[in-house]
Parts: structure tokens; sequence; C-alpha cells
């Protein structure tokens, strides 16, 4: 559907403002012992783990050990949360993601994130694109509304939408409102796209032209995605990791590409896990 | 690290962490400045003795006795008619109406109207219906009904939000077990919604002793010891106004006068403060 | 959940002395302010059925002994302090708002937010004492005589700021978490999130808060009555004594008599018909128009 060179099209800001740093070659992500505390309460202990460029990597596990809190961690929305330590190392191409002088606001706007609930802005849904372009210094306004046009069409929305731009962006449906937060993202030009469960909140409808969306995506974005669907998991990762929980902290337990993954996971609980969740 | 704000971006950001410390700290100096002002310059002349003598020579020397009684005095005529009612409707309201009935909407909607009402207004209405149709002229029995009609809206909506925060399934498990209305209400919610109706109660009370403007034709100047409800009595609102505008070389007890409302007035509202914090989850605004 | 509730209740028919006791209450709290509309047109009535409505505005002045009734200059009064009052006490209230939820510490919010709380519940006799002893001679200093429309903003502004601030609080407390965070995770600093996605989200609250000033505003009495000279004109500076309808009620309805009686009850109804527009406007703005 999308064309191979769209790539470089679809990269609304000129090169140059790209960061040198993260034009690296793979394993793009690079961690390195990580754990996470809420106050006393571990969410995740000692997780090293590498993530290659332009895949699909997807975690997997029960609830609460940890996959979102590591998805978090990457764009440092953990900064947000009272309480929240962090302690370990990220490495994102040359970029250390942790260190205190990063600048988060420069980081997050190279790795984009999608919620489980779509929020979309109480705007119209021009302004919902526009306004974070122009807030990253985009002034020209036929480049903005060109990069709007662009993003909104390779998340197939564009045709949906075109005539009611200026709509409030929460009349949408919630598939539609996904996909808008999924072009947000994409119109900043992010190197990675972490997405924490982005089709568990929707339609069984919605939730296949998301995830068939998010299978175009790859190659072009970094992908780390949380899924509690291992079927889904199975039908777009390149990689996946599984988490468990281990003396009340979540643990990775195996990572390794999909097909050895699901086809011959070298661990017994893993083996369970996915068999458990066939039958 | 990259620069990544761009210089506009980063003259708007700074632009307004200035514009919004500067803010707070305008609001908090010209606070501080007017309370440090009434402490200060009230705290030499408050004592025991200025709370219960009498004011002499129209209130320049002695102390606010009889006025401190009139005061409560129109706050419990205020109270032990505001009450009943504003309890009765709050709980008709959240209980015993569904949001979409006609007459639910109705009386929403006019106390609504009556919150905004300025209470000069009130002051009017009281004069020409209390002191002249009623024909019980200036008197605190005047001036505490019409305070009364003040408070109401007040002391309805957070009894009204008590009675809400109540859990619903209170009333489900009342129902199963086949208890009649009075029952479940007197026994499981009333209560339960204890900790709101307090809440509109003290903020109630402090609404009514704050009044001024209500009460100058209602309850009357008068600054003698009350000796029945049909007396004409002055509250210490007007007390603090009659000293500052009508009396030279009253600003000394004025000040002293205005330290103790403000000090009443602080712990009624540190108790409603401390009592929504304690019993509800929800905040309630004063407005 | 409270309509459904209530109808599980309502299907009792045991109890229909206690709801009748209670239909009773709730209708004396309904008919109160009927009451009081009704008492200030029949106050009123003598006056208006006499020299009709339209002299309260066409007369050459407030002369009420000589039967001239103009109440022009004191609705300017009025709404030029409301005016400059919600003028200034908006944006610092919405700034210590935003303050109290982006920027301070949450110690300071906190310690913040008690203050604010406090001066809301201070009466406004003990502002207009303030401005008074305080505020008037420094105006009078700079600008002689002192009380002038200007020391009745300001104080205005002081007495309004709690109620902008504690609902300003409130809607932006009431702003869902994940639209900040939404706009954390594209990077947005922090003026760009609260001007792009907090105020835009929050904005019937503010709107609402600013009507509950505004009434407030235009309400107001004691402390303006206190600090603004009370002289009958239509002031043509800041520094211009003035009086607003309020303070013209106050100051002469202890001697008051006949058609002056009425004509204050006439300036009570004008007050009434401020409020009430108000009110109408609060509703259309809750109606929800949330975009925009």
């Amino acid at each position: 559907m999308i064309p191979a060179d769209s790539h470089t099209k679809s990269q609304p800001l000129s090169s140059t403002e790209m960061p040198p740093s993260i034009a690296v070659p793979t394993p793009l992500i690079q961690i390195n012992k990580l754990s996470l505390h809420y106050g006393d309460r571990p969410a995740f202990r000692d997780v090293t783990l590498s993530i290659g460029t332009g895949g699909i990597t997807a975690l997997v596990g029960p609830s609460g050990c940890g996959k979102t809190s590591l998805l978090t961690a990457l764009n440092r929305l953990t900064d947000l949360i009272p309480g929240c330590r962090v302690a370990g190392e990220i490495r994102m191409g040359n970029m250390d993601v942790l260190a205190p002088q990063t600048n988060v606001i420069h980081l997050r706007r190279l790795v984009g994130m999608i919620f489980q609930k779509p929020n979309p802005f109480p705007l119209s849904i021009r302004r919902n694109l526009e306004f974070p372009l122009r807030e990253h210094g985009s002034r020209d306004r036929e480049q903005i509304a060109r990069t709007i046009e662009t993003v909104l069409q390779d998340v197939g929305l564009w045709d949906e939408v075109k005539d009611r731009l200026d709509s409030p962006a929460l009349a949408l449906s919630g598939g539609q409102q996904q996909r808008l937060c999924i072009a947000r993202a994409l119109a900043l030009s992010p190197a990675v796209l972490l997405m924490d469960e982005p089709c568990s909140a929707l339609d069984p409808l919605s939730s296949g032209v998301v995830e068939d969306l998010i299978l175009q995506l790859r190659g072009r974005y970094t992908v780390v995605i949380v899924t509690h669907n291992l079927a889904q998991a199975r039908r777009i990762a390149d990689e996946a990791a599984f988490f468990w929980v281990h003396d009340g902290a979540g643990r990775l337990i195996e990572a390794g590409t999909a097909q050895q993954f699901f086809e011959a996971p070298r661990d017994s609980l893993t083996a369970a896990y996915i068999s458990g969740m066939r039958g | 690290m990259a620069e990544t704000l761009n210089p506009r971006q980063d003259l708007r950001e700074w632009l307004a962490f200035v514009l919004v410390w500067g803010a707070a700290a305008v609001v908090t100096a010209v606070f501080c400045w007017l309370l440090g002002d009434i402490v200060w310059n009230g705290l030499s002349r408050l004592s025991w003795t200025f709370l219960t003598a009498p004011p002499e020579s129209a209130g320049r020397r002695g102390g606010i006795g009889p006025i401190l009684v009139s005061t409560f005095l129109i706050l419990g005529v205020c109270l032990s008619v505001s009450l009943p009612i504003g309890v009765g409707t709050a709980v008709l309201l959240a209980e015993f109406t569904s949001d979409q009935s006609l007459f639910g909407r109705m009386t929403r909607r006019s106390l609504d109207v009556l919150a905004g009402v300025p209470s000069i207004v009130f002051g009017l209405f009281g004069n020409a219906f209390f002191c002249k149709t009623l024909g019980l002229g200036f008197s605190i029995l005047s001036g505490g009904l019409t305070l009364a009609c003040m408070v109401l809206p007040i002391l309805i909506r957070s009894t009204e939000e008590g009675f809400r925060a109540v859990p619903a399934n209170y009333r489900l498990s009342a129902a199963a077990l086949g208890l009649s209305r009075s029952t479940t209400l007197i026994h499981l919610l009333l209560p339960a919604a204890v900790p709101g109706l307090l809440v509109g109660l003290v903020l109630g009370i402090g609404r009514a002793i704050a009044e001024t403007a209500a009460l100058i034709f209602t309850s009357g100047y008068v600054d003698r010891m009350p000796e029945s409800l049909l007396d004409s009595g002055r509250a210490l609102s007007i007390h603090i106004f009659d000293l500052s505008m009508n009396v030279s070389g009253g600003d000394a007890n004025a000040y002293a006068s205005a330290l103790v409302l403000v000090i009443m007035l602080l712990l009624i509202n540190g108790t409603a403060a401390w009592l929504a914090d304690r019993g509800l989850h929800r905040r309630i605004v004063t407005v | 959940m409270t309509s459904s509730h209530s109808n599980i209740l309502c299907r009792w028919q045991t109890d229909d002395l206690l709801c009748w006791l209670l239909r009773g209450l709730a209708a004396i709290a309904g008919l109160v302010v009927v009451v009081i509309v009704g008492f200030l047109i029949a106050e009123a009535l003598p006056v208006l059925s006499l020299i009709g409505l339209g002299r309260f505005f066409t007369d050459p002045s407030w002369h009420p002994a000589e039967g001239f009734y103009n109440l022009t200059p004191m609705l300017w009064g009025t709404l030029f302090a409301m005016a400059g009052s919600v003028l200034i006490a908006t944006p610092l209230g919405i700034l210590s708002a935003v303050f109290c939820h982006h920027y301070a510490p949450p110690a300071v919010a906190r310690s913040y937010r008690r203050l604010i709380e406090l001066l809301a519940g201070i009466p406004s006799v003990v502002y207009g004492f303030w401005g008074l002893v305080v505020l008037v001679p420094l105006i009078g200093d700079i600008h002689p005589p002192g009380p002038s429309l200007l020391a009745g903003i300001l104080i205005l502004t002081i007495m309004i700021l709690p109620t902008i601030t504690l609902m300003a609080d409130a809607s932006l407390a009431n702003v869902p978490q994940h639209y900040l965070r939404g706009a954390a995770a594209l990077g947005l600093p922090r003026w760009a999130t609260i001007r792009g996605v907090v105020f835009p989200a929050a904005k019937s609250g503010l709107f609402t808060g600013v009507i509950l000033e505004t009434g407030r505003a235009i309400g107001e009495t004691m402390a303006i009555l206190m600090v603004c000279g009370n002289v009958v004109q239509t002031p043509s500076s800041l520094f211009d004594p003035i009086r607003t309808l309020t303070a013209n009620i106050a100051l002469e309805m202890a001697y008051a008599l006949g058609d002056h009686r009425a004509a204050l009850f006439v300036s009570g109804l004008v007050l009434m018909a401020m409020i009430v527009g108000l009110a109408i406007a609060a509703e259309w703005i809750s109606r929800g128009r949330i975009y925009g």
C-alpha cells in the first residue's frame, strides 16, 4: 500500500535537523541491567535487552510484569511519575537516555509513543497534528499542511477525514482516534515508536486496521510494542521478549527472534505460557 | 546535547515561567501584607476584657461583648431555620428525585440563581419581608432569617454532595433487604453523608458570619446587649464597618474586631477543610 | 448512577409522608428566589408605575428628593469596577492555578492553595477596612483624593481572585492525565502543553470561573462602599470617586422613604437582572461547547 520510497517523502523535516547520534547500525536500543522501582515496590529488575533497527519487537507476558514500565523508561515518561526510580543503562544510538543532562524534549521527539487508550487532544483533527509540529519549530504553513496530509495518508485516515479536518478529534471513532495518535507521532518523524497495547481498547475490526498499519511501519521505524495478545505478537513481531513476575518483580525470561521464540522456546516457562495461551 | 528548543520557543517557555512564578509571588505578597497588617495592628488590643466588655463611646473604647452575643444569636436563628430546610432539600434532590424530573430541575436552577444573588439584595428583601411585612422590625430574628435564605444554597450543595458520595450499592443492598425508604435514609444514608453535611454546615456558618450588607437594614445597628430575639443587635462585621466609616478614632478597635472575625473564620474554614479531607474525597470549592 | 438509585428508592410506596415532607422543604428552598424577586417587584412597583422604567436612565441626575432617578452613573460605576477587576483577576487567578498544578513543587503548591482558600473566607468588610486604612491613603498620595474607582478595582480584584483561582484550580485538576502524558510523549515543553492542551481541555471550567467572579464583582457591596468615595458621577479617570448600585442601596436605604425607597428596589431589580443574565450565560457555556 505504501510504496517503498515513501520513507523519504514522509520525513517532513529535513535530515539536517535529525541529530547525527541516531544514524547508527543495529542494534538501535541497548538496555543494560535496567531496574525500575515505584517507591519501594519494584516493577522489574535487571533487564538486559537489545532492540534492532527497523524491526518490530514485541514485549509479552502476564499483567504486572513491568512491560509498560519498561516502555515508559525508554522515553523517560517515568520522570512524570513521583517516586519512580530507574537504575541501569539505556543507550539509544549514541545517546545515554537516562543521563541527567540528556534533553528529554529532544529524546521524546525521537521516540514517539502510542498509548493503550487513544488520547487525541480536545482540539480539532488538524490542530492535533499541527500544534506539536509548530511547537517543534515548523513555521512554514505549506510544509505543515503537506506533512499533515502525508501522515494522515500513512495511517490510512486521509480519505476518511480530509473533508472535516476542523471537526473535533474526540468525535472520531476509537480506531480512528488511535490512528490519529499514530499519525501525530509520525508527524514528528521519530526513529522509534513505542506502543503500549495499542489495540486492546479497540473493537476487533478497528484493532485489525491498526494492526495492519503497524505492519506497514515495519522497516521505516523501530517499533517496540507491548501486547497481551500472543496471536497478534506472532503475526507482527520480528523479535519477541517474554517477561514473568519473579519474587514480586518483573524479569526478562527469554528474548529472541519471533520464529525461534514461538516455534522453539528455550525456556520451559515460555513454552508453557505460549502453549497455555494457545489452548 | 543538541539544542532542540528553538530560540523563540525557548523565550516563550522562559517568559511563561517568570510570569507564573511572578503572579504567585504578587498574590502571596499582597495577602501577606493584608493579613500581616490586620494581625500586627489588631493584636495589641486583643484581650479577654475586649471580648467581654461592652463598647464605650460608640465603640472607640471598651470591648465587643454584646456584639459577639448578637452575632451568635443571629447565627443561631439562621442555622435553626436553614438546617432543616437545607438538609431536607438535599435529601430530596440526592435521593428521591431523578436528575431529569421537572421538580428537581426547577429547584436546582432556582438554587443556582439564589447562590448568585448579591447580599445587598438579600438585605432589601429581608427589610421588605421580615421587617415590614411580617412586622419583626429591625431585630436579630429578621437578620437571622435573612441570612438563612442566603446560606441555603451552600448548605444544600455540599450536603447533596455528601449523599452522592455514598456508594450506590448501599442503596441497592438496602432495597434488596426490603428496607423502607425512611429506614434506609435514617440508618444508612444519613450517617454516611454526615461529613458532607458538616462541611456544608461549617461553610454556611462561615458565609453567615462574614456577612455585612444583608444585615445593615435587617438586624440593625444597636450595640447594647440584646434582651430578646426581637431586639436589634449589631453583628461583628457591622461593628467593623461602623467603626471604620462612621466613628473617627475607631480604627484601633476596628482592627482588633477585624482580627477576631478573621480568627473565627480561620477556625471555621480550617474545620471545613479538615472535615472535607477526612470524610469526602471530592473537594468542595467555596465560592 | 444517581438517577438509578433514586428510582430504586422511589419505587417504594410506603413512606409517602417522608416524601411529602421533603418535597415541602424543597419547595420552600426553591421558592425563596421567587419570593425575593416578587418582593423586589412589589416594592418597586409604586415608582415604576408612576414614572416608568425609562426615566431611570434618562433623568438628569440622581436626586430622589427632587424626583430625579437617574441610575446611569451608578450603573457605570458598577460596570467599570467590575470590568477592571475581572480583567486583572482573571489572568492572575488562572496563572495562580497553573502555578499550583504545573510549576510549583507539591509542598509549595499545597500551601499556596491553603492560602487562597483562606482568602476566600475572609469577609468583605475586612477587605474593605484594609483598603480604607492602607490602600486609599496610598492612592491619595499619588493622586488625591484617594477614595476612587482605582481603589475599588484593586480591592475587588483581591476579593474575587480566590474565586477564579479555586475554580481554575478545580478545572485544571479535571484535565485527564492522559492528555498530559500524550503531550509529554510528543516532547512538548511545559508552557506549550499548558497553552495547547490544558487550556482547551479546561476551557468550560475556566469560563464558568470567570462568570462566577463577575457575579461576585457586581454584587459586592461593603468593600466597595468603603473605598470608592461614593460620589454619584460617571468617572472620567481611574482616580475619580464613584458610587456603585450596591453601595447606593446600602447608603440610602437607612433613610429612604416612599418613592425613594421604591427607587432603591428598582436598582435591586437591575442587579438581579444582571445576575440572572450571568446565570444564563453560565448555563449556555456548561451546555457544552467543549471545542472551539
